[in-house]
Order: structure tokens, then sequence, then C-alpha cells
């Protein structure tokens, strides 16, 4: 094998659409290991590339909340089986930030624990209510629409799969903040859905400083609900709260430091769902 | 007869930042030398088939490849900030709110001309549109909803959007919108006689139609995707404008491509030498394929470069079009309230 040659060098771009464009501003940033050596340049996402990716997502909704609960889980399932295919790519990512590899595992299991929820999570958060008359009263979770979603920067892989899996699991589709420090299991995931059967637009993921784009994504009057799990700043996190008020987000914004390896219940995707309810006469 | 050389054949050899400047000095010299004659032979060009059909393939032919490099050049001009938003209302002002389907109601012409007098009722400072667009049947409805509201009342009639029905047929359809109320007219020519060369009976189609109209404003629909050729819009236009069109307008919006940039630059071009040559100013109006803020005001910088300012007004350009309307209402409200907006927040139709 020669020794002279050269690597082919990844550039790092942003998920809109089920493509990989650069940042409208044509702006990137480096991005470090945890010793500080020089990694990849990273997209620097700016407000136009949020509009883009909601625009995408908004697209997107029709088709994916349309699918059957049973489709969308097989969906994840393939999604899943890819990233198993990927496992040391995201190992050696996570590990150059400093993490522990095996939250790759870990991370790969919670997308299969989650694909296994599509098709039971309405038997268990809906259901026949009793009403006293003659009628059928039946309440099913529908998705909430456009989540946009701020990532937690660490565990970067397991922080990501856990805010994403629960929210596209329901048929949401999602606008991603990735963590500014370690965006680069977020561009890697975006291959592996880019390649899977996930529809394209049901997962937009930006890289790029949060803390510039998430008031943007906040204040959409197109985006249906936000996630704050990776905003650490607290003033940061109330602002956005405030600007998500002007159209009635649902917002989440979990006490810190959430226990990642934990069982994560059902909370974050009954976060993320409104509950129709039907009264049908039973007739007779 | 001196052939009739509108200085925009040579256009495209000429460097981009001084085009503006030349064609002008071009134009004026060309026109000043030849307006006499030419004025002289215009009234002469409709005697017989031959000398309509000489008179149209006198015209210059159109640089294919400069005028779509022009276009293209055009759209990357960047309108920011204050200008985007005299442009974004302006563009609200031209639109000719349409509605042209089968299955259209009552209820629904209703509704859009609701949305055509107040198209945000959130913001009382967004004006109305120019017109609403309809079919020849629901002009009286449209006609008492907007009445007195000083938004105009289009029908299109003579067949559309085919225009393949005898001229009795045509000229009663028309004297039928006319009498519901419409205030504009928009008529579609005969392609299947223009494409076959029989540029006279287009002519006196056109002329039969502008006479039902009376005081109504004619705008005359060429239907450019059936064109062809940048060629044969130049021809179409002048036709139309020969025969006394108030308006040229490309397409009926059924048929794709339907406007382009390179094609509202080839009418454009005509307008301005129809002005300079005859001393008479007739108004274009893209129609179909414009939805974005963006495209709109790409076109706009194309009237501006092209025909001038005195074209910057919804007297002389409109826009025909549907989902165009809240785009720009979008991203008026972007700019006055700082955040994007959604389309959950105006109306469908």
């Amino acid at each position: 094998m020669p020794t002279d040659r050269v690597d082919v060098r990844k550039t790092y771009k942003l998920f809109i659409g089920g493509a990989f464009p650069r940042s409208e501003s044509g702006r990137t940033y480096q991005v470090t290991s945890a010793a500080g050596g020089f990694l990849a340049n990273a997209a620097l996402a700016s407000r136009k590339d949020v509009r883009d990716a909601v625009v995408a997502a908004r697209a997107a909704v029709p088709k994916w909340a349309g699918a059957t609960a049973y489709n969308r889980g097989q969906v994840l399932y393939r999604v899943a089986e890819l990233l198993e295919g990927r496992r040391e790519q995201f190992a050696a990512e996570v590990t150059a930030f400093g993490e522990d590899p095996s939250t790759v595992h870990d991370a790969i299991d919670r997308w299969v624990w989650y694909a296994g929820w599509a098709d039971k999570f309405a038997q268990v958060h809906g259901g026949a209510n009793p009403v006293a008359g003659p009628y059928f009263n039946l309440s099913s979770p529908e998705p909430t629409g456009v989540v946009g979603i701020v990532a937690p920067a660490e565990p970067a892989l397991l922080g990501l799969v856990s805010v994403v899996a629960p929210a596209i699991v329901t048929g949401n589709t999602v606008v991603i903040l990735a963590s500014e420090p370690r965006p680069l299991p977020a561009v890697s995931l975006a291959e592996v859905l880019a390649t899977s059967d996930l529809p394209g637009g049901v997962v937009n993921i930006l890289t790029g400083r949060p803390a510039e784009t998430a008031p943007w994504l906040a204040s959409h009057q197109d985006v249906n609900a936000l996630d704050l799990t990776g905003v650490a700043d607290p003033e940061l996190a109330t602002s956005l709260e405030q600007a998500a008020a002007g159209n009635l987000k649902r917002v989440v914004r979990p006490a810190a430091g959430p226990a990642w390896t934990a069982d994560p219940g059902t909370a974050r995707m009954a976060a993320f769902v409104e509950t129709k309810t039907v009264w049908h006469p039973k007739g007779g | 007869m001196p052939p009739l050389l509108p200085a925009t054949q040579r256009l495209p050899a000429v460097a981009a930042q001084d085009h503006d400047k030349i064609t002008q000095v071009a134009a004026r010299v060309d026109f000043t030398a030849m307006t006499a004659s030419v004025i002289a032979d215009l009234s002469e060009v409709a005697r017989s088939a031959t000398a309509l059909r000489a008179f149209l393939h006198g015209l210059p032919g159109v640089d294919q490849v400069g005028a779509e490099q022009r276009a293209a050049m055009l759209a990357t001009r960047s309108i920011k900030t204050t200008a985007k938003a005299y442009a974004i209302d302006l563009a609200i002002r031209m639109v000719d709110l349409t509605t042209l389907e089968g299955a259209d109601t009552a209820g629904k012409v209703r509704a859009l001309c609701a949305k055509a007098q107040r198209p945000d009722p959130a913001d009382p400072s967004c004006p109305a549109v120019a017109a609403v667009c309809v079919y020849p049947a629901m002009v009286p409805t449209a006609v008492s909803a907007l009445h007195g509201s000083g938004v105009h009342v289009a029908s299109v009639a003579t067949a559309f959007p085919s225009g393949q029905a005898t001229l009795d047929v045509k000229i009663a359809d028309t004297r039928a919108a006319v009498a519901a109320g419409a205030d504009e007219i928009d008529m579609v020519i005969n392609r299947g006689a223009f494409l076959s060369g029989h540029y006279l009976q287009v002519y006196e189609e056109i002329r039969a139609v502008r006479a039902a109209c009376g005081a109504a404003h004619l705008k005359v629909i060429l239907e450019t995707g059936e064109l062809a050729t940048y060629d044969n819009v130049r021809r179409a236009s002048w036709l139309a404008m020969l025969a006394g069109a108030d308006f040229i307008k490309t397409s009926t919006g059924k048929v794709q491509p339907a406007a382009t940039m390179p094609v509202t630059l080839v009418m454009l071009e005509a307008v301005r030498d129809f002005r300079d040559t005859t001393g008479r100013q007739v108004g274009v109006k893209p129609a179909g394929g414009i939805r974005t803020t963006k495209d709109a005001v790409r076109y706009l910088v194309l009237v501006n470069e092209t025909a001038g300012e005195d074209w910057l007004d919804p007297h002389w350009f409109r826009f025909g079009a549907s989902t165009l309307l809240n785009d720009l209402l979008m991203q008026r409200t972007k700019l006055t309230t700082g955040y994007y907006a959604g389309p959950d927040y105006f109306t469908v139709d």
C-alpha cells in the first residue's frame, strides 16, 4: 500500500429535506476533539437554513404522519440496522469527544426500543372511553406536526437518538439543531437516515450555534413544538420559551441532566402528540 | 418599408454592465430616425395578410441565449430591507387574484373577493390587490362582492383556455362578461391560427373582441408555452398591440411552461419598443408559475431594467397568480414582526 496516499476528507454538511446542502451563508466552523485537536470543518447554519429546514419538515408531515404506525416502525428498525453497520464509525466519533464508546450501543438499542413503540403507543396512550350515552368514544394520539429540537451535547449520539426517535416515532417531523461542540455524530446519523427508507424531510439536521439559530426556530409560526433538552443556558431557555408562546408551541424543558442510560419511559413520545377524541353513535 | 429595428436585437452582444445605458441611447437613435415612417407604416401593416406577415417577420429575431442570460443575470439582484418591503407591497397591489377552476363556486369567489380587498386582515396597512380574475359566469358574484372597493373584476373570455371557438361565440362571451360588469377582459389568441401563419385572422379576432369590450380593458393572452420560440412571442406581442390590446399576458396558467423570466423579458422589450414607436403604452402580465416572493421581486427587477419605472405600477404590470399572494403576505409579516410566519395563519384561497 502506498504510504503517500492523500486522505479523502469528509465535508460535513447540513441535512435538509433529504439532501446535504452547505449552509446558505457559506459559513463553517472548526470542530475540535476533547484533546483540542482539529477534527473537521462543520457547516455553520444561518436563520435561512432554519427557514428552509422548517419548510422541508412541514412538507414531509402529511406523508410521514399518514403512514401506518406499523410502517413507521419498520422504517425505524431499518435505520437501526444501518446504525449497527456504522457502529465503528460512531464509536470513533464519540471517542474523539472523550465519550465512552459503549454509548453507541446504548444509542442503537434505544433506537430499536423506540421503533418497537411505533405500533404500540396508540394502544397505551389512547383507548375507548366509557361515556354516559349511546356512543363509542375513542381517543387516539395524533402527531403534533413539526418539532424543533435543540439536541444535547453529551452524550453526543445517545443524547441525540434519545430526543429524535421519540419525536418521529409517533409521526412528527423534526428540525434538529445539533450540538455546537459535538456535531459529528449528528452528521453521520444524517448519512444513515439518508440511505434508509425514512422519507426526506422527516429529519432535518442543522449544525452550528443553537444560540444563534434556536430563537428563529422558537419564534417560527410554522413550528408546533419545541424541545429544549440541549439548551444549557437557563436565560436562553427562558427566552426561547417566551418566543415559543407566540403560537402556543408545546415546549419540553427537562430538569438539568437527565440520566441518559436510564429507562426513558413514554414521556417523550407523549410530549409531542395531540389526543383526538371521536364520538360515534352506537345505533340500535 | 424600412425594417423596424428595435435596438434590442443587439443587446446580448453588449457587456452586461453597460446594457441599460447603451440600450437607451441606441433605442433613441433608431427610433427618432424611423418614427415618422414607421408610424405611417403601422397604420398600414394590417391592410393585407401579406403586409402583416411581412411586418411581423421583419421584426428582428430574439437572441435566445442572450435573453436567457440577461433574465438570469437580473434574477441575481439582491433586494433587501426597505426596498424589499416596497417591492412586496407593490407586488401585492399588482396581483390579479385568480381562480379558474371547473369547481369554482359563488362561495369560493366571494371568499376570494374578501381576501382581495383585505389580504391580511390582521394588518390594515396591507394594500388590496389589483383585481380578481374569474370565469364569465362568476362575474356577477365578483362584481357584487367587490362593489365600491376599487378592486377590479377581470374575466377570462373567448373560449378560455383553448380559444378554439367561432368568432361569434367569442364575441358573445366577451359581451356577456362586460355586460355583467367586468372591468377587464382576458382573451386568449387563436394559437392554432397564429402558428399556421394566419396572422390576419388572429388580428381581426383581437380587433373584434376589442370592439366588444367597449370601455373594459383588454388583456391578450399569448399562451407563450405553446408558441415554441421567442421570435413567435415577439411577433405575437406586436400583433396583439397593433390590434389594440391594453395588456399582453403570457399564459392561461393551464399550459406548462407558463410565465418565465425570458419570455417576460421579450414581452417587456416589445411594449417598450411599441411605446417608443407609437407613443401608446401597453401593460404586461406574466401569469402562472409565479409562486414565491423571490420570483415576484425578480420580475419587478426585470420590469425596472427592461421597460423602465413607468411600468412599475399596477396599471401597467400585473401578476396572474393565486398562491403567490400568501407567500407575499408571509414575507410581509416576517418583515413587520421579525419572525417567520406560517401558512396556517393565512386563508387557503
